[in-house]
């Protein structure tokens, strides 16, 4: 009988097995964070150890633009100017605002196809709904030719035209929430003489704190990670974000030997926010990927 | 006593109780009010610009002149570009490894986490690679897949192995993409299939066990024809995330070696905004929105046909 061994075999390479991917999940990280704080000039020779011989933080330094552009070429950097920074800043605005304006905005639609009675309102949201197919692409190019046309290229307004007031997703995941929201609390408060849309404030948002948070958590990481987008409309140095920084901060390096310890650096700054939020709101974020995996 | 959050909820109200009842007062002037940030976004960045998306497709239009009508000639020449096809080859070929990928070793990380642990910490962990940017996942991954200091070639050379041009090579580049995306994609995969695990019932389990079913056997045999219905829904979703790779490539190999991971989106974004054809781009744009279509309708039958075994 070979049961009983298998037993006491399996667990241990079970968990043997867990812990692989996990490391494989944070090494990587660990090796970028090891890298940024490698001096830029013994790259070449220090590449393998768990950790550098001579750790630093002027690679941080040079890529907030701390340093002066000699120290930063000795350094091992190309000479381009930058200033990460304005980009965490542009970042956070551009984070920020689409979240917050976004979430509110998408709240109150969602609730009056899920609430309110207005003529067209099945057909309205049918529309919303097909847009969710419609690959991103397809809206970029004419949108980015819009933009352009408006002379809103290299501004804030440009940035978060596509995204600020609504996405067909936004507006479906709320709708489907307020529909599950249950109607006796409402009536209640339509018997005390409330407007519906004083309920809406008083009593339906209060009470919708956690899936707003879960879509403005979404949202967030969606728009923090945004690339492609604030690369085309926003790459002007006053208004680039992080991405697109790190996207050009590439480009500007030399092919043949790119500045690794800068765009480390740059890449360390860009994941901070990141870590933040698994540390808050770890269990939040979790339930939310698992949600949609039990709805499924 | 207009606050009343502590209570508990009811069960949901189900959909057709909330229609439209005759000789009920409507709520258009509120409606109109709620609705109009949202429909003005709407009609402005998606409405409009599908429309025009669609014109731009039948034009000549570098962006600077003005559009010249064309007709369909941009569609009758996407059917000759052998461009086009090696992008629909390379994307599908690039599915199918980020698929297999992340399908396989996320149900198997899904499988060790519901064998061995419930513990938040290390589900967190995993997904961490999911939250970081995609241009930072790029740049991070060209780093580690250096042909000369980066440290996977360093781990190839100290096992007495040659170093590899992981991202340089034509052969090696489209795996290494997939390797890539699968890094940032298979945590977040892996807890959606655990959540699809957690459905089934312990007295299946227990049930298998009694009958002398090892491990093994039960997943294969119990687990895994009762996460159908998940495993169908990841499965579409995952594909037509996949058929939207752009970040990466972008980062890493820009389209090369020789076209070698020129993926669909990449296509499209190179003929806009590099060549400036803006004509043909939208209407590869709009080939790729069909694909989609087809792929999303054989979802929508692929969902219903799995309706689940546990009901």
């Amino acid at each position: 009988m070979n049961r009983p061994f298998r037993i006491r075999i399996g667990r241990p390479l079970a968990w043997a097995c867990l812990i692989l991917a996990i490391v494989i999940s944070l090494f990587p990280l660990y090796w970028m964070l090891r890298t940024a704080i490698t001096p830029g000039r013994e790259l070449a020779g220090d590449n393998a150890g768990l950790l550098p011989r001579h750790p630093t933080l002027l690679n941080f330094e040079r890529v907030l633009g701390l340093t002066t552009r000699e120290e930063a070429r000795a350094a091992g950097g190309s000479g381009a100017d930058l200033d990460f920074f304005r980009y965490l800043r542009n970042s956070i605005l551009y984070t920020g605002l689409v979240t917050a304006v976004q979430t509110l905005l998408c709240a109150m639609a969602g609730y009056a196809f899920a609430r309110l009675r207005f003529p067209g309102r099945d057909l309205l949201f049918g529309v919303f709904v097909a847009a969710l197919m419609v690959p991103p692409i397809f809206t970029l190019l004419p949108n980015f030719v819009l933009v352009k046309e408006l002379g809103w290229l290299d501004t804030v307004a440009g940035l978060v035209a596509p995204s600020l007031l609504m996405t067909p997703f936004a507006v479906f995941f709320l709708r489907q929430f307020f529909l599950g929201v249950p109607r006796d609390v409402e009536q209640a408060a339509l018997i005390d003489g409330a407007g519906k849309g004083l309920i809406f404030w008083r009593v339906v948002l209060p009470m919708s704190r956690g899936p707003l948070l879960t879509l403005a958590l979404t949202t967030a990481v969606w728009t923090w990670n945004d690339y492609l987008w604030p690369l085309l409309v926003a790459p002007g140095e006053e208004t680039r974000v992080l991405t697109a920084a790190l996207g050009i901060f590439l480009k500007q390096s030399p092919n043949t030997a790119p500045d690794w310890t800068g765009l480390m650096a740059g890449s360390v700054l860009s994941i901070i926010p990141v870590l933040l939020l698994v540390v808050f709101f770890g269990r939040r974020l979790v339930d939310s990927i698992q949600f949609s995996g039990m709805k499924g | 006593m207009l606050l009343r959050q502590g209570e508990p909820a009811a069960p949901p109200v189900a959909g057709p109780a909330h229609r439209l009842k005759a000789g009920t007062r409507g709520d258009g002037r509120l409606a109109a009010a709620f609705l109009a940030p949202a429909l003005i976004g709407f009609g402005l960045f998606y409405l409009y610009p599908a429309l025009r998306g669609a014109w731009y497709s039948m034009t000549d239009w570098n962006l600077l002149s003005r559009p010249r009508f064309v007709g369909l000639d941009n569609y009758a020449r996407l059917l000759h570009d052998p461009l086009f096809w090696n992008a629909l080859k390379v994307t599908g070929g690039y599915v199918v490894l980020n698929l297999g990928i992340q399908l396989v070793a996320g149900l198997g990380l899904a499988a060790l986490l519901h064998r061995l642990t419930r513990s938040l910490v290390l589900r967190s962990l995993l997904v961490v690679p999911w939250l970081v940017p995609n241009v930072t996942t790029g740049l991070l991954w060209m780093w580690l897949l250096d042909a000369d200091l980066g440290f996977l070639n360093h781990l190839l050379t100290g096992a007495g192995l040659p170093a590899q041009g992981f991202l340089t090579s034509p052969d090696l580049a489209l795996p290494s993409v997939a390797v890539i995306t699968s890094w940032s994609g298979t945590g977040y995969t892996a807890l959606l299939l655990y959540a699809g695990m957690l459905l089934v019932p312990r007295h299946v389990y227990e049930a298998a066990a009694l009958d002398g079913s090892g491990e093994i056997r039960t997943f294969f045999r119990v687990t895994l024809p009762l996460m159908r219905p998940i495993l169908a829904f990841v499965l579409v979703v995952s594909l037509i995330d996949s058929f939207q790779l752009f970040d990466a490539v972008a980062v890493t190999t820009k389209g090369g070696p020789v076209n070698a991971t020129r993926v669909i989106y990449h296509y499209i974004y190179e003929q806009a905004f590099t060549h400036f054809k803006m004509g043909y781009a939208s209407a590869l744009a709009l080939s790729l929105v069909l694909v989609l279509g087809v792929l999303t309708f054989v979802q929508m039958r692929l969902l219903r046909a799995s309706t689940s075994d546990l009901a």
